[in-house]
């Protein structure tokens, strides 16, 4: 059989052959992260999800060889085959980030921006992606829409007014666990994840949801407040369970197993689903063969033990926002030109040289 | 003594009606009947419990969670128990372009009630609801499936007597 | 009076009953049809004669037709979307109440053309009693042969059932209709599959508006050419337009397209003009998603020209100067109409019809209520105003579905063209909230 023909994909002008019917979403990830878009509902292992944050929105600006006509509106990426051809603007098109720019605003106006007491703090998505695209401000002055914290089980607290309505968790429940009891209820902004009759999550595979969740609005219980997730340390570790993979993350603090999650891809996505046996019940380092610290990106929170400039992973962002930001300078302006007279000057190129010898020794 | 069970099931005709509807869709497909469903149940009960839905649930062979997600969806759907006569009242703008907000005031006046509430006497429940495709012979509204059209302060008033007879 | 297409025995007594219909030449279409046509070619009659989609997009129906794909051994479905939900349109309802045979004919004639043995029409719950209507007369029409098996003894089997919704505008959206109608909520599907390919449980599915079916028995009857003789340019035919607002004839009226809008306000025919003793303000000429328009510019276009009931010549100008004829829910309004307060009324419309799905509608369609609702009641300021052009920005084209844009045009038209009555609101708020405080700049009256 032959092998099937690739296709050509341009995304920021890097090229990536794939096979057709590859998302631009999924070929743009094989080019690395730093072209890949943010996704906060697109979830590779759960079938059916994306489209609805919205975050992911890029600009085609070839649709294929064949035709290649723009398409006329900015697409969803996560969902939008690949053509032969294609060529694609993410980072590299104002458009697409003055709309992921409106998307974080959108995501945040009703978000309660408790991250301070927030346990996904650290490995929050809605935190990475509002750190990398959004604006430091609001222009939201209206009052936020709040809802009751449930319970849903003795295990998982469902806070839902940080839900950004990803649908993640509603997938999960009907694709890995055998019967689902929560959904989405009512509609637009009022939409709430919920039992609606208070009853409890109880499955074998619940905890799950907590893994999905972008946010931090399904945390896992036994770890609430436990510590900030930059203090612990993640190990990879496994066990024989007969009912998943048992392969893990250990989070410790100090010497005690604080948290148990399952692994992550570069992507944030869990391949391997674990059981709540695994996740609740094995905290102690005997129940676990260890096999090593996890890899953590250096960019990652985890590793930086804080917010800081190394988070941001695309630094082409950050030229591209300067650029469509910032006036370039106007030399008419009088302190520019003693600015200019300045640099002229016999004093400014001793003061240069000096410099120069300094900072050529070291 | 009646048991829930025979309180929350349909009547003998509306089970046979629901056998109906379910039977129209292709094998498999049952969920289809859902909404009708949740019609019927709420044409006899007045509003649908969620025991109601469950029940519905269980006709259909479906999760109850797929049907709250279904009625929490949909604004027809009562989740809560209603007075005898729910007014769904239209703000929609073409009504209130030919004057539905006045209107709207007065029998809000008249019977002492604001959006959402139920009257004392539990007589009337008052419910807002969105542009009911009666533009041009509006201000408008609908106690269950009479549309009350060209509606004045007079004619709100005449229709609230009739009802309270 | 005009050539009437649909409504020409609307008013013949008693037409809501099989008999009365196939005494004025019901269901001669499906007797053509099924017995001299082929499916493909009533398909083709339909291409031919150029219908444009009568729900609010207009996409020409024959070619929708065509893309139906058609893979053996799997079923096809016939949807009609009959969730007339958009402020300021109510033809659907009057046409299915008045006349529901004309439906079924063309549910019919249509459904053969496709190869669909089983069509649903799915009609808004708000009106029980035109589903009721509609049960009655698919049971007339089926006790004479004309539905079930073997209709007319040409071999052919179809099954007609009434679907009715819930309460929810989103599922006019042709893919929130399929959810909806599979009993789920009515959240719009991403995009591909188009519903011609994977439709109605998995199947090729074509969504048609109410009024579009109507039309293919005359199509059948007379032929496409025929029909596009009828109307002007690719606006082919006829179209019901729901007229209300502050106008003396409010209602239904069947118009060839191409009628100059003037005329259908002003004339004793159609519309009668503005009540007495007021003025034309401004009209929302496609139900309440398109662009508003000030008077000056729904009459004429930016270059002078008479503007038409089309849909190329609504459109002229495009949103700068123009709207679209839409649905044809054609809402006029006085002098005394509030066009901030009324765009905070659509505005509340949209946001409470966002299904909640995507982000940009859920969250925007929330916030532009917010700050209009604080500007109608005396609290906005003037950066309010370019914030709302901003938001609406964001959110139009970036949703999954067409809800976003709906809700982002009246917003951006109305600060386009009333961004004065806007200023008035946020600069003068004592004057602009005292009750029956009218705005009138003298530009825009006609």
């Amino acid at each position: 059989m032959d092998a099937p023909q690739l296709i050509k994909v341009t995304i920021d002008g890097r090229e990536v052959h794939v096979p057709p019917g590859t998302t631009i979403l999924e070929a743009a990830r094989q080019i690395g992260p730093e072209v890949a878009p943010p996704a906060m509902c697109y979830y590779k292992p759960l079938k059916g999800s994306g489209g609805k944050c919205r975050a992911c929105l890029v600009k085609v600006t070839q649709g294929s060889e064949k035709d290649p006509r723009p398409m006329p509106k900015l697409v969803a990426s996560c969902i939008t085959g690949a053509q032969d051809g294609m060529v694609v603007e993410n980072y590299t098109n104002p458009e697409v980030v003055n709309a992921r720019n409106g998307v974080v605003e959108f995501l945040l106006i009703n978000h309660p921006l408790d991250c301070p007491v927030c346990d996904q703090a650290g490995e929050c998505h809605l935190q990475d992606f509002a750190y990398e695209n959004g604006l430091a401000t609001t222009r939201y002055e209206e009052e936020r829409r709040t809802f009751d914290r449930e319970d849903i089980g003795d295990k998982i607290q469902l806070h839902m007014n940080r839900c950004i309505l990803c649908y993640r968790c509603v997938y999960t429940a009907n694709q890995i666990t055998d019967r689902r009891v929560h959904g989405v209820m009512y509609r637009g902004d009022h939409s709430e994840i919920s039992t609606y009759i208070h009853q409890a999550i109880d499955n074998d595979f619940s905890g799950n949801v907590i893994d999905v969740c972008p946010v931090g609005a399904l945390t896992d219980k036994t770890y609430r407040f436990k510590s900030r997730v930059w203090f612990s340390k993640p190990v990879d570790a496994h066990r024989d369970c007969d009912k998943c993979c048992g392969k893990v993350n250990l989070w410790y603090k100090g010497d005690e197993v604080i948290r148990v999650t399952a692994r992550k891809n570069q992507w944030g996505e869990v391949e391997d689903f674990i059981c709540n046996t695994c996740r609740f019940d094995k905290k102690q380092t005997a129940d676990w063969v260890i096999e090593g610290p996890t890899k953590v990106s250096r960019a990652s929170v985890i590793s930086a033990n804080k917010y800081g400039k190394n988070v941001i992973k695309k630094t082409g962002f950050g030229l591209e926002y300067a650029a469509h930001h910032y006036k370039p300078i106007d030399d008419t302006r009088p302190y520019d030109k003693n600015l200019k007279e300045i640099k002229q000057s016999e004093d400014y190129k001793a003061l240069m040289e000096k410099n120069e010898a300094f900072f050529s020794k070291k | 003594m009646l048991n829930t069970r025979e309180m929350i099931a349909f009547t003998e005709d509306r089970l046979a009606r629901a056998q109906e509807i379910i039977a129209q869709y292709p094998e498999g497909r049952q969920k289809s009947a859902l909404l009708p469903l949740l019609h019927l149940a709420q044409e006899q009960h007045g509003w649908v419990s969620a025991k109601v839905m469950d029940y519905i649930a269980d006709m259909l062979g479906i999760q109850p969670v797929e049907v709250y997600e279904v009625a929490t969806f949909y604004t027809m759907f009562h989740l809560e128990p209603v007075g005898k006569h729910v007014i769904e009242y239209c703000r929609t703008g073409p009504c209130c372009v030919v004057g539905g907000e006045g209107v709207y005031d007065h029998l809000k006046e008249r019977l002492g009630v604001s959006a959402n509430q139920t009257t004392s006497d539990g007589m009337f429940t008052l419910k807002e609801v969105e542009c009911l495709a009666a533009c041009g012979w509006g201000p408008c509204f609908q106690i269950r499936e009479k549309f009350y059209m060209h509606l004045d302060n007079t004619k709100v008033d005449q229709i609230i007597d009739e009802l309270s007879k | 009076m005009g050539l009437k297409i649909l409504t020409e025995h609307i008013d013949k007594p008693g037409i809501e009953t099989f008999e009365v219909y196939r005494k004025h030449g019901g269901y001669t279409a499906v007797e053509k049809a099924l017995k001299k046509m082929a499916p493909d070619e009533v398909v083709e009659e339909v291409k031919k004669s150029g219908v444009r989609g009568r729900g609010g997009a207009g996409f020409p129906m024959g070619m929708k037709w065509s893309f139906l794909a058609k893979p053996e051994g799997v079923p096809r479905y016939l949807v009609c979307n009959g969730d007339e939900s958009e402020p300021g349109t109510f033809k659907d309802h009057f046409l299915m109440k008045t006349i529901p045979h004309l439906l079924i004919e063309g549910m019919i004639v249509s459904s053969y053309a496709l190869g669909a043995h089983k069509s649903f029409i799915y009609v808004r719950g708000e009106l029980m009693y035109v589903i009721r209507i509609l049960e009655k007369a698919i049971a007339e029409a089926k006790a004479a042969g004309f539905l079930g098996k073997n209709i007319l003894g040409t071999g052919y089997d179809l099954e007609l059932v009434v679907q009715p919704g819930g309460g929810a505008y989103i599922c006019g959206e042709e893919t929130a209709l399929l959810e909806s109608l599979e009993g789920k909520r009515g959240n719009p599907r991403n995009k591909p599959p188009f519903p011609a390919v994977k439709g109605l449980y998995e199947s090729p599915t074509v969504v048609n508006n109410v009024e579009s079916i109507a039309n293919t028995p005359w199509i059948v009857n007379n032929g496409g050419d025929a029909y596009a003789a009828i109307g002007i340019g690719r606006s082919t035919g006829t179209k019901l337009i729901s007229a209300s607002g502050n106008v003396k004839n409010p209602g239904v009226y069947e118009i060839v397209l191409g009628v100059p809008v003037e005329e259908f306000i002003y004339s004793d025919e159609y519309l009668g003009g503005i009540r007495d003793g007021h003025y034309l303000k401004a009209v929302v000429a496609g139900g309440s998603s398109v662009p508003i328009l000030p008077a000056h510019l729904i009459l004429k276009t930016a270059n002078g020209e008479n503007r038409l009931m089309s849909y190329e010549s609504l459109s002229d100008g495009g949103f700068a100067t123009g709207t679209m004829l839409g649905s044809g829910g054609f809402i006029v309004m006085d002098e005394t109409v509030s066009v901030v307060r009324n765009t905070w009324n659509f505005s509340r419309f949209y946001h409470h019809e966002s299904c909640g799905q995507c982000s940009p509608c859920r969250e925007g369609t929330g916030w532009m209520e917010k700050v209009l609702e604080r500007i109608v009641h005396g609290h906005g300021n003037e950066r309010d105003i370019d914030l709302l052009v901003d938001v609406a920005k964001r959110i139009e084209g970036n949703t999954i579905c067409p809800l976003g844009d709906a809700a982002a045009w009246p917003v951006g038209s109305a600060i386009r063209h009333f961004r004065d009555e806007f200023e008035w609101y946020v600069r003068h708020p004592e004057e602009a909230t005292k009750k029956g405080a009218v705005y009138m700049p003298q530009n825009v009256l006609v």
